[in-house]
């Protein structure tokens, strides 16, 4: 994000052979995203570490829950972008692989935040309920959707054309986003007497509260960074690959004329 | 073409196919006679087998899915027939259709042998009055399951390298089936002291359940396995 190029709004006509170009993938506005969320997590870490309180019950526990609550905010907040972009892909008036890289994006950094929070989230819930893990509704969802977007990613790594690709991962995005509701409530039935857990609830002081909403904003800052650059290497990925097959094509014609 | 006279052809060869080839009834089955044996010995102990056997029966079910839907699959990959049927401009609804009813056809027999076995081996006790529920439960959950596997696993077929993908994709979406199944089916048997008006709300889930992965695999089915 500090490369010294002017950046170049379109990837399609990639560099000419033999010079290298670079191309990169930030552009002025991601650049000042970028540095936000460079100053966001400098905040969250000093509210988090430093200025907030300890929690009366959990005492220094409660500081895991700074990274824990924005990571599955974000990682709920990037299916749902995965979702609605899957579908903006598959309504005809607005199909454009944009949507179908974005969605693959989203996705990507969704399992990495996916995987913090469940970490995290066990960590903190053998600090303040004792165990690693319940079988509450929520977690198990979680754990859920975790592994339905690792095998969607798998998918999208299948290959075929881009067009392909993405008509694919849309439509097995969209039948994610049947399962999910489905997984959640049977869970929700199949463990009814359980009590959501109420430790963390009611309890925070106004400086938590603060530092939780740094980390929500400064993650999301984060991610919206992450999402933007991943999509342009996507979309460089993709040309790199069109240029491959145009070239395989000349080089062959090429082979021709020189034989005939 | 009529939808319904498509998948009727499509359901008649991939039964003529497993008639003549008897794959399933000569292997699959036996693998999951095999793993009814494999839990008895990882769990050791028969009042807990005979508590947990609704919950093995349907997991014994999911593992020969696997396999079934895997076969069903690798039977049109062969070939290429599943691509000569597109091109054949046969309607992949009907395609879709018709693979979930054989498929189902041949979980429905798997099940029956799974819950004989559960009988024999886990000392499972079936009353006259758990039939209904129990014959309900077991539609139901043989609908979702067979759409779901014909879905995931038209899109895990082709090319080299997929199938591992297929428990990957296919067992995270069933997981509501196997709560509703298992929840249904002990309730039909009485296991744990659950009384049989239990059951009728999981049938309600796992019908839901059905409906919406049948109507979404019918729309989706298409895009999945198109090359």
């Amino acid at each position: 994000m500090t490369s010294p190029d002017t950046p170049t709004p379109s990837a399609a006509g990639a560099s000419a052979s033999g010079g290298a170009v670079r191309r990169p993938t930030g552009t002025t506005f991601t650049r000042w995203l970028g540095a936000a969320a460079l100053v966001g997590m400098a905040w969250l870490v000093l509210f988090g570490l430093v200025l907030s309180p300890d929690d009366a019950l959990q005492k220094k526990g409660v500081r895991i829950l700074y990274i824990h609550v924005p990571s599955a905010w974000l990682a709920y907040l990037a299916f749902i972008v995965t979702g609605v972009s899957s579908a903006a892909y598959l309504y005809k008036r607005t199909r454009s692989l944009i949507w179908d890289r974005i969605a693959g994006a989203s996705a990507e950094v969704g399992v990495l935040f996916m995987g913090i929070a469940l970490v995290t989230g066990s960590l903190w819930g053998r600090i303040s309920w004792g165990t690693y893990w319940t079988w509450d509704s929520r977690l198990t969802t979680t754990a859920f959707l975790f592994i339905t977007y690792i095998g969607y990613l798998a998918v999208r790594g299948l290959g075929g054309s881009h067009h392909q690709r993405a008509r694919r991962s849309a439509v097995l995005a969209l039948l994610a986003v049947l399962e999910v509701p489905l997984v959640h409530f049977s869970v929700r039935w199949w463990r009814p007497l359980h009590q959501q857990e109420s430790v963390a609830e009611g309890k925070l002081d106004d400086l938590m509260l603060f530092s939780l909403f740094v980390g929500i904003v400064s993650f999301t800052l984060l991610y919206v960074w992450l999402v933007l650059h991943r999509q342009r290497v996507l979309s460089m990925a993709d040309a790199v690959d069109d240029k491959g097959l145009d070239g395989a094509l000349a080089a062959r014609r090429a082979e021709q004329e020189v034989s005939s | 073409m009529t939808l319904v006279a498509v998948a009727r052809l499509v359901a008649a060869k991939d039964l003529r196919i497993e008639w003549r080839s008897r794959v399933v009834l000569n292997q699959v089955m036996p693998f999951a006679a095999l793993v009814m044996i494999l839990f008895a010995f990882a769990l050791d102990n028969d009042a807990a087998l005979t508590r947990v056997a609704p919950g093995l029966v349907w997991l014994a079910a999911l593992f020969s899915m696997l396999v079934v839907v895997q076969r069903s699959f690798a039977v049109e990959a062969a070939d290429g027939a599943l691509d000569a049927l597109r091109v054949a401009g046969v309607r992949s609804d009907g395609i879709f259709l018709g693979k979930s009813a054989a498929l189902a056809l041949q979980l429905a027999v798997l099940e029956a042998v799974l819950l004989l076995a559960a009988v024999v081996l886990y000392q499972v006790d079936i009353g006259a009055g758990s039939i209904p529920l129990l014959l309900v439960t077991f539609v139901a959950a043989t609908l979702g399951l067979s759409f779901v596997g014909t879905l995931y696993g038209g899109l895990a077929s082709g090319a080299s390298g997929r199938e591992t993908l297929l428990p990957l994709l296919m067992l995270p979406v069933v997981a509501p089936v196997l709560i509703g199944a298992t929840r249904a089916t002990e309730a039909a048997l009485g296991t744990n002291g659950a009384s049989s008006s239990e059951g009728w709300p999981w049938v309600g889930l796992m019908v839901l359940f059905g409906v919406l992965f049948g109507a979404g695999g019918t729309l989706a089915f298409g895009s999945l396995v198109d090359e």
